[in-house]
């Protein structure tokens, strides 16, 4: 079921300089969404910028900060722990950045939850897995690890890992919240300013050259395309499956226009409708 | 008071003038659920090709000023498909269907689509995209063989354009072209028929004239402008086949000056688009003389701007005391 609603923003503030997290009262949207979904939102009333923007959810909300309580009573509502919906994201053009300017108690018009989602289904349930996020390709992936959590006790996997590569250490987001709800986070950094100096990539087939069953695994993750494309490498010489979550510019979010499509073995498939998520083996890389 | 806000296109009734314009609504079934779709007043289909078509390789949109470009190439699953399993969800919505259809370079596809289409009751017109910019006719290299005993040899003549789609013509550029196509498809079929405009042309109305020769029930302008988008950081264009299509609020002045030509030279009804994102912009296109109006890229912002304008141009309407929509088509002032 997709919305299209007006949600009421309760925060956008600063993770970094260029890193900000926006919370949005939508009940609607954030009661069906699941890990790896994402909402396309109307970020300007005019035209510029003209199209929507494509949003990961990065988290469900179940616990509000008091500034919340205002919005949620304004709203009539009864305070569900599905209440709002969390991103994370990068100001990286103009309607990122016209984004990052809003302030608590603007409407923006949002529709979601869309696309399809990580797959956690029991016959695919891994003993373990691992969460690998480049960049700010962390946003979905914590959505991800909180429905682990919630779904199954940590103690049934073995393995709860999450690893962060970024540029450089001011860039590692995250990391707390996921040891928060019990992950075992490692961090990769280009210039090796925190952790393993390289690659995530590198990192991942470190571990699993050292890991004996490694195949008893699953991968998650998302970040830039060429990631993702060792990721898909790695899952093959592993013979590991993984599940990637692919970034693209999309027009319309809701698969009409067929605009935002990636090469699969079984040809064209939209980004937005049959992804964002797909089976790494399953992409054509160009 | 209740305004009257039905119209005619050729034996087409639209209990209202607004529409969905091709490509820009899918098959409609991505909006069920949340858009109420038995209020629009007519949903194009995107367009349909006789065999099955990848289209264009990604990146095939960009974003523009008040706009955006396209290349999608006409990707579509076939007539034979979109019969079986997209016509359904269409019919089942209730309101009038329209397909799109077009050749993929061999223009007798036309024809047999039409053919085709012609005995499904459920199919109440269709229209021809003969101005897709992103897919021109190329030169047919092996005639299609059931279709090679069709009496519709002056087609023949259209086959044999040039085959790069960056120099190659579109039908809707040559109106001797457009005549002998909306001639042949018009033989093969009773349906109201819609040939839909290219902007991109010297003088649109000598191709509006000749459909309207040829026995077009109506035409639909316009479809995109081609353009270019280039990333002056990595020096590439911003499409993967380089040019597309441009659509949005940033094409509605010429879209609107297109339809104020056409208005003035021929007799059929007009379907007017390019940019509308609004009841305001709609009602400028009615008064350029449009009888109809397609809401095409804003969709893809608005998921329910058609069912918005619909209940804007009633307000309208009821506001102004004007009974019937169509005492307000052409009424620009000059």
């Amino acid at each position: 079921m997709i919305f299209q609603t007006k949600a009421k923003l309760i925060k956008n503030i600063a993770v970094t300089p260029k890193c900000y997290k926006i919370l949005l009262l939508c009940p609607q949207i954030a009661k069906n969404a699941n890990p790896g979904q994402f909402v396309e939102i109307k970020i300007s009333d005019g035209f510029e910028p003209f199209l929507r923007r494509p949003l990961s959810i990065h988290n469900v909300v179940s616990q509000f900060p008091p500034e919340a309580d205002q919005p949620l009573a304004e709203a009539g509502k009864p305070v569900s722990r599905y209440a709002a919906i969390e991103i994370l994201y990068r100001v990286i053009g103009k309607g990122t950045k016209l984004l990052s300017e809003k302030k608590p108690g603007e409407l923006l018009d949002i529709i979601g939850p869309l696309g399809n989602s990580f797959n956690l289904s029991t016959t695919h349930y891994p003993l373990s897995a691992i969460l690998v996020a480049g960049g700010i390709g962390v946003a979905p992936l914590f959505f991800l690890a909180e429905k682990l959590k919630q779904d199954y006790p940590l103690s049934a996997i073995r393995y709860p890992l999450v690893l962060i590569g970024a540029k450089t250490e001011n860039e590692v987001f995250c990391k707390k919240e996921f040891e928060k709800i019990g992950c075992d986070v490692k961090i990769a950094t280009d210039d090796g300013s925190r952790g393993f100096k390289g690659r995530v990539m590198d990192l991942l087939g470190n571990i699993l050259r050292a890991t004996h069953d490694a195949q008893r695994t699953t991968i998650y993750s998302c970040g830039p395309r060429p990631m993702l494309k060792e990721i898909s490498r790695i899952s093959k010489e592993y013979n590991i499956p993984a599940q990637i979550s692919l970034e693209e510019h999309m027009a319309c979010g809701i698969g009409a226009c067929l605009g935002c499509v990636v090469e699969t073995k079984q040809g064209y498939k939209r980004v937005c409708k049959e992804g964002p998520v797909f089976d790494a083996d399953e992409i054509i890389w160009e | 008071m209740k305004p009257i806000l039905c119209v005619n296109i050729g034996k087409l009734r639209l209990k209202n003038p607004v529409i969905v314009a091709s490509g820009t609504f899918g098959y409609a079934d991505e909006f069920k659920g949340f858009v109420d779709l038995k209020k629009i007043g007519g949903i194009v289909s995107k367009t349909i090709t006789l065999s099955p078509r990848k289209g264009n390789p990604p990146p095939r949109t960009c974003e523009t000023p008040a706009g955006m470009l396209n290349s999608i190439g006409l990707e579509n699953p076939g007539v034979e498909v979109f019969i079986k399993e997209k016509l359904p969800i269409l019919k089942k919505i209730g309101v009038p269907v329209i397909v799109s259809i077009a050749s993929e370079g061999d223009p007798r596809e036309f024809v047999a689509l039409a053919k085709q289409l012609d005995k499904i009751k459920d199919i109440v017109a269709i229209e021809l995209n003969i101005s897709c910019p992103n897919v021109v006719s190329r030169l047919a290299s092996q005639p299609v063989n059931q279709l090679a005993s069709e009496p519709v040899n002056q087609l023949a003549g259209l086959i044999g354009t040039p085959a790069n789609r960056h120099t190659g013509t579109l039908i809707s550029q040559d109106s001797s072209s457009t005549y002998a196509l909306v001639k042949a498809v018009r033989k093969v079929t009773k349906k109201t028929l819609i040939t839909k405009l290219s902007p991109n042309v010297t003088d649109i109305t000598e191709i509006a004239m000749a459909a309207e020769k040829a026995g077009s029930d109506a035409v639909s302008l316009i479809n995109t402008l081609i353009g270019m988008s280039i990333d002056a950081e990595t020096k590439r264009p911003k499409l993967a086949v380089i040019t597309g299509g441009l659509s949005g609020p940033a094409i509605k002045p010429i879209a609107l000056r297109m339809v104020w030509e056409v208005y003035q030279k021929v007799k059929i009804p007009i379907i007017g688009m390019g940019g509308i994102m609004d009841t305001q912009d709609a009602r400028e296109f009615f008064l350029a003389g449009a009888t109809a109006i397609a809401v095409g890229t804003a969709n893809f912002v608005n998921p329910r701007v058609s069912i918005e304008i619909i209940e804007g141009i009633k307000k309208y309407l009821r506001e102004n005391k004007i009974k019937d929509i169509k005492t307000f088509i052409g009424g620009l002032k000059l």
